[in-house]
C-alpha cells in the first residue's frame, strides 16, 4: 500500500495558545520569550513583519517591542502543554493512525484515500482543531515524512493554499525542491547543511539526486534515509508502539513519606538523571519532561499533581534536564504535605539528530562526549559513580516570569474571566 | 421527617477521582445510563456528568450581573464546550470588541445577535465588520455558595 503522511503543524503555537484567551491580540505583534525571559522562542506573523529575528535575545529587541507596540510574553508551560495535549486528542480521535511529533506537531497516515478526498479531509481536520481547541494549524500532505515536513512549510508560509498542502505530484516535487535549501531539509542539521554545502550541494534537489552510497558515507546512515525519503521512499513509519514507547518514565514509591524539598530534589535528580541514561541509550532526545508527585497517606486522600516543561531545542543532556526539573519542583512542591511517590516522565520523544528546523533558543553545546563518558563510568563502576551536583542548580530556582499569561487552563485561581455587564 | 420538594435527591460525591481538571487524556462515556440497558452501578463522577467533550471544554469565570435572569452570578464558574452547535436560544461566551463576554444567542429575523438576561442591556448584532464571534456554547453554571468550602 502507498504510503501518505499528513503532517499537522500549529500555526504559531504558543502565540496562537496565548491569543485563544484574549481575542485582542489577533492581527496584532506578539512574542513569547524563553525560560528567564532570556529570548524570542515565537513570533506572530505581524512580529515576524517588524523584522524581530527568533532566538534574538530579549534585553536586544526590548526598546523596539517597547516602541512598536508588540505583547510580549514569557513561556506559559502550563497552558501549552494542555492546549497542546488537546490539539492531540482531537487529531487521534480523528484518526488513531497518528503519532505524536513535538509540542505542536504530529504526524497521520492518510494512505487509502484519493487526491480529493485527502484534500477534503485535511481541510476538515484543520476546520476540527480550530473549532475544538481554537489552535489554527497548517498540513503538509507527502509520500514520506520527509516530504510532507515541506509541504508543511509551504501551506504554513503560502496564504493561497488555505492551510492545506500536497507535494506528491513529481514534476512538482522536483521545483519546489529545488527551492528548498538543504538546510531547511528535515533530518540534515546544521552541520550536515555545511559538510554538503561544501561538496556543492545547496539545494534540496542535489541531495535527493545524489549517490546514496556517497551520502551514506559522509552523513552516515542518517543521511541516505534521507535522500531516500526525499526519492519518495518512506523510511520512517508512522510510529504505532503503543504509549508506553511514547515516553520514558522513572518513577519510584518512597519507603518513607518525605516532607522536605531538599530530600524531594535529591530525588528528582536520580530520577531525571536515570530517566536520561534510558534516552541515550535509545537514541532519543525529548521535547517535555514532566514532574509528578503523589502525596497522601491513605488511598481516600492520595493526591497527585504534575507539570510540564518544554525543552526546546529537544535534549538528552543530564544538565539540561535536571536544570528543567528542578525549575518545576519548588511549584508542585506544599510544605506539611507527606510525598509518597515521585517521578518523571520524558514525552515527545524523537530520535537524535531529527530536530525541529526552528532555532527556539542559541544552540545549547550539547556535550555527547561528556554524556558519553559518564554512561560509560556508570556502566562499568555502577549506577550512581558520577553524579550531578546540587550546588549549580541552586540558582535556577527562581526563574525569571515577568510576563506569564494566566493558566487558564490548569488553575482554578487563572481562568480566564468573561464579562456579564 | 422534613419534606423538602426542592431537594431533588441526594448523591455520595466520588472524591477519589485522580484526574485534575481540566486536563483529560482520555475519552469520557457520555449520556446517562437507560434503565433497559446492562450497566454496573458506579461511583458518581461529576467529568462524566458535566463534560461530554474534554479536549474542546473549557472552564471560565463570570464578572458582571448582566446574566443573573439566566442564573448566572458574579464570580460563577461556567462549564463552555467549543464543539457544540451554537444554535437559538443558547447560552454562549462569544467574542465582542475584542473580549470574552457570555450573552445569549437568538436568532431575530435574518440575523444573529447576542442578548443580555437584562432587557437594560442592548442586544448586539453579528455582522461580519463587527467581528462578533461565538467561542463556545455554556453547558452549566457552577454557582459555590460563599464561606462554606
Amino acid at each position: 500500500m502507498k504510503h501518505v503522511f499528513a503532517l499537522v503543524d500549529c500555526n504559531n503555537f504558543y502565540v496562537s495558545c496565548e491569543r485563544l484567551f484574549r481575542p485582542a491580540l489577533n492581527g496584532q505583534p506578539v512574542l513569547v520569550l524563553s525560560n528567564n525571559d532570556g529570548c524570542v522562542i515565537a513570533r506572530s506573523n505581524e512580529a515576524k513583519a517588524l523584522g524581530i529575528p527568533m532566538g534574538e535575545p530579549w534585553f536586544r529587541v526590548q526598546a523596539f517591542a517597547r516602541r512598536h507596540h508588540v505583547h510580549v510574553f514569557s513561556s506559559n508551560y502550563a497552558l501549552y502543554g494542555d492546549l497542546s495535549a488537546r490539539v492531540m486528542e482531537t487529531l487521534a480521535r480523528l484518526e488513531p493512525a497518528m503519532e505524536i511529533y513535538s509540542i505542536d506537531e504530529a504526524f497521520l497516515s492518510l494512505a487509502g484515500l484519493d487526491v480529493e478526498a485527502r484534500r477534503d479531509y485535511a481541510a476538515a481536520i484543520r476546520a476540527r482543531v480550530r473549532q475544538y481547541v481554537g489552535i489554527p494549524v497548517s498540513i503538509g500532505i507527502g509520500s514520506t515524512k520527509t516530504l510532507a515536513k515541506i509541504a508543511g512549510n509551504i501551506a504554513k508560509k503560502q496564504a493561497c493554499h488555505d492551510g492545506v498542502f500536497e507535494l506528491t505530484d513529481t514534476a512538482q516535487i522536483d521545483s519546489i525542491l529545488e527551492k528548498t535549501e538543504v538546510g531547511d531539509v528535515w533530518g540534515i542539521g546544521r552541520r550536515s547543511a555545511e559538510t554538503l554545502r561544501r561538496r556543492g550541494i545547496t539545494r534540496a534537489l542535489a541531495l535527493k539526486q545524489a549517490d546514496e552510497t556517497w551520502v551514506r558515507k559522509l552523513l552516515t546512515v542518517t543521511g541516505a534515509r534521507v535522500v531516500k525519503e526525499l526519492n519518495g521512499v518512506s523510511c520512517l513509519s508512522l510510529d504505532k508502539a503503543p504509549p508506553a514507547r511514547k515516553s520514558i518514565v522513572t518513577s519510584r514509591t518512597f519507603g518513607q513519606a518525605v516532607t522536605a524539598l531538599a530530600d524531594l530534589r535529591e530525588a528528582v535528580i536520580t530520577y531525571v538523571s536515570r530517566a536520561a541514561v534510558k534516552l541515550r541509550e535509545q537514541g532519543l532526545e525529548t521535547n517535555a519532561l514532566h514532574l509528578f508527585l503523589t502525596s497522601g497517606d491513605s488511598a481516600l486522600s492520595r493526591f497527585s499533581r504534575g507539570r510540564v516543561v518544554l525543552l526546546a531545542p529537544a535534549t538528552s543532556s543530564t544538565p539540561r534536564l535536571i536544570a528543567a526539573a528542578m525549575e518545576l519542583l519548588p511549584s508542585l512542591y506544599q510544605s506539611g504535605c507527606r510525598y509518597q511517590k515521585a517521578g518523571v516522565m520524558f514525552t515527545g520523544l524523537v530520535p537524535r539528530g531529527y530536530r525541529q528546523q526552528s532555532l527556539f533558543a542559541p544552540v545549547v553545546a550539547e556535550n555527547r562526549a561528556l554524556m558519553g563518558a559518564l554512561d560509560t563510568i556508570n556502566r562499568k563502576w555502577g549506577q550512581e559513580t558520577i553524579q550531578y551536583g546540587m550546588t549549580t542548580m541552586e540558582k535556577s530556582w527562581a526563574m525569571r516570569q515577568s510576563h506569564r499569561s494566566q493558566a487558564y487552563t490548569t488553575n482554578w485561581h487563572e481562568l480566564p474571566v468573561v464579562k456579564a455587564n | 421527617m422534613k419534606n423538602d420538594s426542592s431537594i431533588a435527591g441526594l448523591y455520595s460525591l466520588d472524591q477519589t477521582t485522580q484526574r485534575l481538571c481540566p486536563f483529560f487524556s482520555s475519552g469520557i462515556s457520555a449520556g446517562f445510563p437507560s434503565p433497559a440497558e446492562d450497566h454496573i452501578d458506579q461511583k458518581l463522577d461529576l467529568n462524566e456528568l458535566l463534560i461530554r467533550n474534554p479536549a474542546a471544554t473549557f472552564f471560565v469565570r463570570v464578572a458582571g450581573e448582566s446574566m443573573i435572569g439566566c442564573g448566572i452570578h458574579h464570580g460563577d464558574i461556567l462549564v463552555v464546550d467549543r464543539s457544540l452547535q451554537a444554535a437559538h436560544g443558547r447560552i454562549v461566551v462569544a467574542i465582542l470588541h475584542g473580549e470574552l463576554t457570555v450573552k445569549r444567542l437568538m436568532c431575530r429575523a435574518d440575523s444573529w445577535c447576542l442578548e443580555a438576561a437584562n432587557p437594560a442591556y442592548p442586544a448586539v448584532v453579528i455582522t461580519e465588520e463587527n467581528g462578533c464571534e461565538v467561542w463556545g456554547v455554556v453547558t452549566s453554571v457552577i454557582h459555590q455558595f460563599p464561606g462554606v468550602l
